[in-house]
């Protein structure tokens, strides 16, 4: 029996038992995983955390704002270059990483701009732009990009006597937790709702008293900040960075993500970064088919779940809550 | 109809003294209206229209389809520009500021084919009424301090409850038939506590029953919440149940104004209704 007595209960993360039985267990499987993971997929394992966040913060624009942008990868770029110049004045990490993130979400304020006279496919070519934009300057100022060797980034040691990999994947699965609990309070409060109110309607928004220059721009900041941030992990991640890590392949890839994931979900974009990075390690073995597999596999996602790996997800949990009515 | 004596025993500062129908007793204006124009390409969806609403009343606009009466909603909630014209709110002029900024002000409205947030729940939609009430504060947003949430839930519930709104609390709106989807969009713009309410064709679409009880609501939203309304509507028997005044359109120009049965007996109403004899 689900009962709810009161509006402050309504309003919690993980409201029923069961619920929090089961995400209570995902995190002791998720915290246990350099227990009985071999290395090479604990370094996956990482690389989807930090992915994660970046593909959260495209679907906060894309899914819950309803303004396409394919430019992420030029807010990764700017986030990763930020973070890697922070570290190299001597700011300590920490604070590198909200370099990184403001950097980033000042410039999403800018392309913003476009985004407030600009709708649906208008957008996604001029956010576009921005993405190849970004990526020429890189490739073209040795200043930015840190020449011809690109730019290093000096690692952390680990803490507490952990190894390498463990360290890694704790390190950037703290950031995933932080990142989507985050997520999930905006969706919930007043903000995600102007968010989805702009996707849905702007019109009535607008009339309902939503100022949509406002929430536009806002998701941008927020949506590039989170990028920033997944740049500047992504930075210390693989320890050094040059131009051609964010291409246009790599915006669409995010946008895949969040498409697979699931529009509009925080879960599903966590399923959609493990999907983008683990099919191809997956089918590693036949690395010249890995496009195709990859291509086919979204194809037949789409056509069986449109709503993407989050609604199957859904489908899924209501199909055991309702169990045995059908 | 209780609002009548308490309205003009009512003494404020007069902004806007109504003409027309009710002179000898003072009113304060709340909505004027003035020679408004409008154009599309070489269309003139209005010609110079001309009216007021006075604090608390239920006016109704009437006219035949493409007479206008959307597109004057539309210049007052912001969403057109008008051409030419002056549209006042309480001594305010309303021309050139957005329609959030005229949300904030005190207008609300529906739309004449429903713009709900179709993918949020019964719920969601009338807390996005509350949005402008909201005290926001980011920090909350990021860390779910969600005092100010419950504040607002409680109104929301009142309304919820005024529209018998409780069963489909939690559903989403585009699962909700027609009827309870129309309730949504007035509470959601009852939610605005508005001094100014534009419903466009509340009972078009509903059964007779559901009009029954609409206009019953809107009565009440009257008595309750003290809301001037700006009412249109094509059902002619419904608006001048509901309505104290009446302006009838015709191509974006008034052709009559007046009390109900003055309006309909007008002949040119009856020639836009009914066409020649």
């Amino acid at each position: 029996m689900d009962l709810i007595e009161s509006y402050k209960e309504e309003l919690q993360l993980v409201r029923r038992n069961w619920t929090r039985a089961w995400v209570l267990g995902l995190l002791v499987i998720l915290l246990l995983l350099p227990l009985y993971c071999p290395e090479d997929w604990m370094q996956i394992a990482a690389l989807v955390c930090i992915y994660s966040i970046g593909v959260q913060g495209q679907n906060l624009l894309i899914g819950y704002t309803g303004q396409i942008s394919l430019g992420q990868a030029g807010f990764l770029a700017i986030g990763a270059f930020a973070f890697g110049h922070a570290a190299r004045f001597g700011i300590p990490w920490p604070l590198a990483l909200v370099v990184a993130g403001v950097v980033a979400g000042l410039f999403g304020v800018l392309v913003g701009f476009p985004s407030l006279k600009l709708k649906g496919p208008y957008l996604a070519i001029a956010t576009m732009g921005f993405g190849i934009a970004v990526y020429q300057i890189f490739v073209n100022s040795e200043l930015l990009s840190g020449g011809r060797m690109g730019l290093e980034v000096s690692r952390i040691e680990p803490w507490f006597g952990l190894s390498r990999a463990a360290f890694t994947y704790y390190f950037n699965f703290a950031f995933m937790l932080l990142f989507t609990i985050v997520s999930y309070n905006i969706i919930s409060s007043y903000m995600g709702r102007a968010f989805i109110a702009v996707r849905d309607n702007d019109i009535a928004a607008e009339v309902i008293g939503v100022n949509l220059t406002r929430y536009k721009l806002l998701s941008f900041a927020v949506s590039s900040f989170y990028t920033g941030v997944c740049g500047g992990l992504y930075a210390l991640y693989m320890r050094f960075l040059n131009p051609d890590m964010f291409t246009f392949m790599d915006s669409i890839n995010m946008f895949v993500a969040v498409i697979i994931g699931g529009l509009a979900s925080v879960e599903g974009s966590i399923m959609g970064a493990a999907f983008v990075l683990l099919v191809p390690k997956l089918f590693a073995a036949w690395k010249h088919l890995v496009p195709v597999i990859f291509g086919l596999t979204i194809l037949v996602v789409l056509i069986f779940e449109p709503l993407g790996l989050a609604g199957r997800w859904m489908k899924f949990r209501l199909y055991f809550r309702n169990w045995p009515l059908r | 109809m209780g609002g009548f004596e308490s309205r003009s025993s009512r003494k404020r500062p007069t902004l806007f003294c109504s003409k027309g129908l009710r002179t000898g007793v003072e009113f304060m204006g709340l909505l004027k209206v003035e020679k408004l124009f409008i154009s599309f390409g070489g269309i003139r969806a209005l010609a110079g229209v001309d009216f007021h609403v006075d604090d608390g009343e239920i006016l109704s606009v009437i006219g035949p389809n493409g007479s206008g009466k959307t597109t004057l909603f539309n210049c007052i909630s912001g969403v057109y520009k008008p051409d030419e014209g002056e549209i006042g709110f309480q001594g305010q002029s309303l021309l050139g500021l957005s329609p959030d900024r005229i949300a904030r002000m005190g207008v609300a409205r529906t739309f004449q084919n429903l713009r709900l947030f179709m993918h949020m729940t019964v719920l969601d939609n009338l807390m996005l009424g509350r949005h402008i009430k909201f005290r926001k504060n980011p920090v909350h947003a990021l860390f779910r301090i969600r005092s100010e949430e419950l504040k607002h839930r409680a109104t929301v519930e009142e309304i919820i409850d005024f529209l018998d709104l409780q069963a489909y609390r939690q559903a989403r709106v585009s699962d909700c038939p027609y009827g309870v989807q129309k309730r949504v969009e007035l509470g959601r713009a009852l939610a605005v506590e508005p001094k100014l309410l534009l419903l466009d064709e509340p009972i078009a679409g509903l059964t007779s029953e559901e009009k029954e009880e609409f206009a019953y609501r809107i009565m009440e939203i009257r008595g309750r919440y003290k809301t001037a309304i700006l009412l249109v509507e094509h059902d002619l028997r419904m608006a001048s149940r509901l309505a104290e005044r009446m302006v009838a359109f015709e191509s974006g120009v008034e052709i009559a104004r007046g009390t109900p049965e003055e309006v309909q007996s007008h002949p040119q109403v009856i020639r836009a209704y009914l066409g020649e004899e």
